[in-house]
């Protein structure tokens, strides 16, 4: 793989360009699922191949190919560089790139039992076995699971003398059972919705789930919900589980703080961001109990935003995003890190897959573990709704206004859950709802929630970030808003 | 697009994306072959190296043992130069061809993708797809694959968009940036082309080939807090002007400045084609035999009912000329013109053949790529359209909302069809006929299927683009008592 990238980057060289990285990556996937007690898919999938960029005359060309021979390559890079001379027809000013050193290393994420080595009929037994549960329960219309592998091979050369190998193995698994009954259509899922939980772990994560403990509770539930109270229209207290508090860092932190989308980059498709230029370290962002880093770090844990190097060759780092409600920090490249004053990438940039240009994107952004233990927290609130697993997320182009609804909830009075509540939602203004939290629950409650298929850029790409986050409370929330009578 | 990609779009959470929110997987798009075997301009393989690739495989899963064999061969040659803040700032190409191979072996199949085409590696697909394949419990309902089937015609493969390069769409990209620098304003966007063909084949001598050109221009215009957007796409990249989708954005941004905030509320709106797209987009999966089935469709116990208003008319036709993709599915079968709702009234649903089996009807040619659990969709939808212009349309408007495009759409209520979503670039007040100003963007909450029962007047069908949902061809709509729950910042 080496000769290829050596032979990319020569090529690009000789043909103008000033710099260059090159990645080959080698991509290796099984999906499993099943429905109703069937197998559903069962699929392997394989992709190999190299994508160059290169700055020429101080603009970025961009090419992919999967013919990897010595020919394949060379004309690759050498469109690549034809393709950043056309850029510069319409560029404003030439790319300058902050210093980054070179690096030579390997990597790989740790894990315990390679899920591609775990036989096949061991995983189907599985799921089929949780399904089978879920379907024994009465009310419930429709059982599904899912299990997904990926291991990721990347080599990344660069023009500056990097020679980074890092192999990444992946995990993921979930169980949903749907309920149609009387003009309505109501879910639960374990661990999470859209897939389950994902992780950067072998198949001790699907092992650690106990799918067939929790699949006849959800399956009940699923059944229950259509007897439940609706979730009443108010303002009011609200705690979040971990699973949908991960998202709602996702959705109104983790985009907004990226700085491509910041600088206008993201405005034709994914949007902008109310977080502009002058708002670092003068925002109040959210109340002083709240602490958000992106962290790319193994030590944070085994999340889809872990790794060794991002995609341009910049070691994982931890960056301060919220310190103690005040805004402190962007996701960064070598591209913008000087645009906010940084002397480096914060080490963000990351691609799909070969044929995908390298942009910045989350890592682990995790919301810290505070001070509550989760019984104290409920015991606590005297008037309160709490949410659990997402069903809906939206939120405006420059991430103000969002809502989300939630699979199941829970009417909490006196410090006790007293009834269950069906079709929860709520909705706010970013600043204004993080504002707003006055309790976060302690690391025993802490989990790094992964998000598997962020979309973003054109042409598309999806991405796996991770979201650490503990169950929080949020005081004078909009609630009910997406159900409301008029 | 890759059967896993668009499967983990749909059901992903993100930034906002076409497939994301559909929370469907869909088939890559399969056609037959029309035209020269390797065009001028093309970068892709000729018909004859796919069938060789196909026949290479078929012939190795027979010596491996395989009791059946169909196999994919995809190919995509694409670029897309973007744009933003006035200039060219990410340019990029791909060229990727895989190759995917169902095995049936004992009652029991499974799918195996490579893009590798050495004979090792193909030889490597089909034994992982035969050992996957014996991995699993036999399946009652899978049926023998189908034989050589006749497909129709179409032609959308067109050689100016073929030959359109880095320099061409770098060209187009600085007219509209100079647009933006001239009128004080910030040009993003993209401009893209490209070419795909797919191909099918299998062991009982079904072979089936299409290939086509894509093209689109999208660009958002920024004027101080304001901004709006203009989009076309099409297999002939003459079909539209990216300087006039430009001045179009360029001077509706402008008309966008100085948004004053109104009270969320129930209004009349005049939904541009984009925004009536990423709306009814959603609709699709739920006229799949599959989804009624597993009793997860807005169509169960609805069926033959008055459910829209009578001016709704919706078709599934993959040779209308305003549509692209295969006139096949994902097992060969030929795609089936179906009309899904006549004036008002859903009658009928698209059937995978296993689907058609289990529900005694015949197979319409929408169903996915094997081995899958959501069966079949409708993948060219065609709603019928009216005379009623958009300046008409104001006209008519006492007090309400002309409405470019919405944003980030996700389903709250799968039965009602309840969605969520954003207003974006240019939301506008009309009062007493003429458009009165700007005002800032809504949150909506509202069912299609009250907003269809709804529709005042309709345009006339044109191909629309957005975001949120795939192409289709679909009128602009003036519609009454659409639910406005919130209002954002800007």
């Amino acid at each position: 793989m080496w000769d290829l990238c050596t032979n990319a980057l020569e090529t690009a060289r000789l043909r103008g360009a000033t710099y260059g990285d090159v990645r080959v990556m080698h991509l290796r996937q099984r999906d499993l699922t099943t429905k109703n007690g069937q197998v559903g898919t069962l699929a392997q999938s394989e992709s190999i191949g190299l994508g160059i960029r290169v700055l020429a005359n101080g603009a970025w060309g961009f090419a992919s190919t999967d013919r990897l021979t010595r020919e394949g390559v060379a004309a690759c890079a050498a469109k690549a560089v034809a393709i950043a001379k056309a850029s510069a027809l319409a560029k404003r000013s030439d790319v300058v790139l902050a210093p980054e050193k070179a690096y030579v290393d390997s990597w790989q994420s740790p894990f315990r039992k390679d899920p591609l080595e775990i036989p096949l009929e061991t995983q189907l037994a599985l799921l089929l076995a949780a399904d089978a549960e879920m379907h024994k329960v009465k009310g419930v219309t429709l059982t599904e699971t899912s299990m997904q592998f990926r291991k990721i091979d990347s080599w990344l050369a660069s023009s500056i003398g990097s020679r980074i190998h890092q192999r990444k193995v992946i995990s993921g698994c979930g169980i949903g059972a749907t309920s149609f009954q009387g003009g309505e259509i109501q879910k639960r899922s374990y661990p999470n919705s859209f897939g389950g939980q994902h992780a950067l772990e072998g198949y001790e994560l699907v092992e650690s789930l106990d799918l067939l403990k929790h699949a006849p509770i959800i399956a009940e539930e699923a059944a229950a919900l259509h007897a439940a109270a609706q979730c009443p229209e108010k303002y009011g207290t609200l705690i979040l589980a971990g699973n949908q508090l991960g998202l709602q860092i996702h959705e109104s932190i983790g985009h907004p703080i990226e700085l491509d989308r910041v600088l206008g980059q993201e405005a034709n498709f994914a949007g902008t961001s109310f977080l502009t230029l002058d708002q670092l370290n003068r925002l109040k962002y959210a109340s002083p109990i709240v602490n958000v880093v992106a962290d790319a770090r193994l030590d944070h844990g085994p999340g889809l935003g872990t790794f060794a190097y991002d995609d341009e060759g910049v070691p994982a780092q931890c960056t301060d995003i919220i310190k103690e409600g005040k805004f402190r920090g962007y996701l960064s490249n070598r591209e913008t890190a000087h645009l906010v004053g940084l002397e480096r990438s914060s080490g963000t940039m990351r691609t799909e897959s070969w044929n995908r240009l390298p942009i910045i994107r989350m890592t682990n952004v995790s919301l810290l573990p505070g001070m509550w233990d989760y019984e104290d927290l409920l015991a606590d609130t005297s008037d309160g709704i709490l949410m659990d697993t997402n069903r809906s997320w939206s939120i405006d182009d420059r991430r103000y206004q969002f809502q989300f609804s939630t699979e199941i909830g829970w009417e909490i009075k006196g410090g006790k859950k007293v009834r269950m509540l069906k079709n929860p939602s709520y909705s706010g203004i970013t600043t204004e709802f993080w504002n707003s939290c006055d309790a976060i629950c302690k690391f025993d409650h802490w989990t790094l929630w992964g998000t598997p298929n962020c979309g973003k850029g054109q042409p598309m790409q999806t991405m796996g970030t991770g979201h650490g986050a503990a169950p929080a409370r949020f005081r004078n929330v909009r609630i009910g808003a997406a159900f409301a009578k008029e | 697009m890759k059967l896993a990609k668009y499967r983990a779009k749909l059901a992903g959470k993100k930034s906002g994306s076409k497939a994301a929110a559909l929370q469907m997987t869909m088939p890559k798009r399969r056609a037959r072959l029309s035209g020269p075997t390797r065009s001028a301009g093309a970068e892709l393989r000729s018909e004859r190296e796919l069938r060789g690739t196909i026949e290479t495989v078929l012939h190795l899963a027979k010596t491996a043992g395989a009791e059946e064999t169909e196999v994919h061969v995809d190919e995509v040659a694409d670029a897309l130069t973007r744009f933003a803040n006035n200039g060219i700032h990410q340019n990029v190409s791909e060229h990727v061809l895989t190759v995917s191979v169902r095995t049936v072996i004992e009652g029991r199949t499974a799918r195996a993708t490579t893009n590798r085409l050495d004979e090792d590696s193909l030889r490597g697909v089909v034994e992982a797809s035969l050992s996957l394949a014996h991995s699993q419990p036999t399946d009652p309902r899978l049926l023998s694959m189908p034989g050589k089937l006749r497909y129709g015609r179409v032609n959308r493969f067109i050689k100016a968009t073929a030959k359109l390069g880095p320099e061409d769409r770098a060209r187009a990209v600085r007219r509209a940036c100079d647009l933006a620098v001239k009128k004080g304003q910030v040009a993003a966007g993209i401009f893209s082309s490209g070419q795909r063909q797919t191909a099918v084949g299998n062991s009982r001598g079904l072979f089936a080939a299409y290939r086509e050109t894509h093209s689109q221009f999208s660009v958002t215009m920024q004027e101080e807090a304001a901004a709006s957007w203009a989009k076309a796409n099409a297999a002939d990249v003459r079909a539209y002007d990216p300087q006039k989708l430009a001045e179009r954005a360029s001077e509706k941004a402008h008309l966008a400045v100085n948004a004053k905030e109104l009270a969320p509320g129930r209004y009349t709106v005049i939904l541009e084609p984009a925004a009536v797209l990423d709306l009814v987009g959603f609709l699709f999966y739920d006229f799949a035999a599959t989804a009624l089935q597993d009793k997860r469709s807005c169509l169960n116990e609805r069926m033959g009912k008055p459910l829209f208003g009578q001016n709704i008319s919706i078709t599934d036709d993959v040779f209308h000329p305003l549509q692209q993709g295969a006139p096949f599915d994902g097992e060969g079968m030929p795609r089936q013109r179906v009309p899904l709702v006549e004036r008002g009234v859903p009658k009928n649903l698209v059937y995978s053949r296993v689907a058609a089996k289990a529900a005694g009807k015949k197979p319409t040619g929408h169903g996915f790529a094997l081995p899958n659990e959501f069966g079949e969709a409708p993948m060219n939808l065609v709603f019928g359209g009216g005379e009623a212009s958009l300046e008409e349309m104001v006209a008519s408007t006492d007090r309400g909302l002309l409405v470019t495009r919405l944003w980030y759409i996700r389903e709250v209520d799968p039965y009602e069809k309840v969605m969520t979503g954003m207003t974006r670039d240019g939301l506008f007040l009309v009062e007493k006929g003429r458009v009165a100003g700007a005002v800032r963007n809504f949150r909506f909450n509202q069912s299609l299927i009250e907003m269809l029962k709804n529709v005042e007047m309709l345009g006339p069908a044109v191909r629309a683009t957005g975001e949120e949902a795939f192409e289709m061809v679909v009128p602009a709509m003036k519609v009454s008592g659409f639910h406005f729950s919130e209002v954002t910042k800007f």
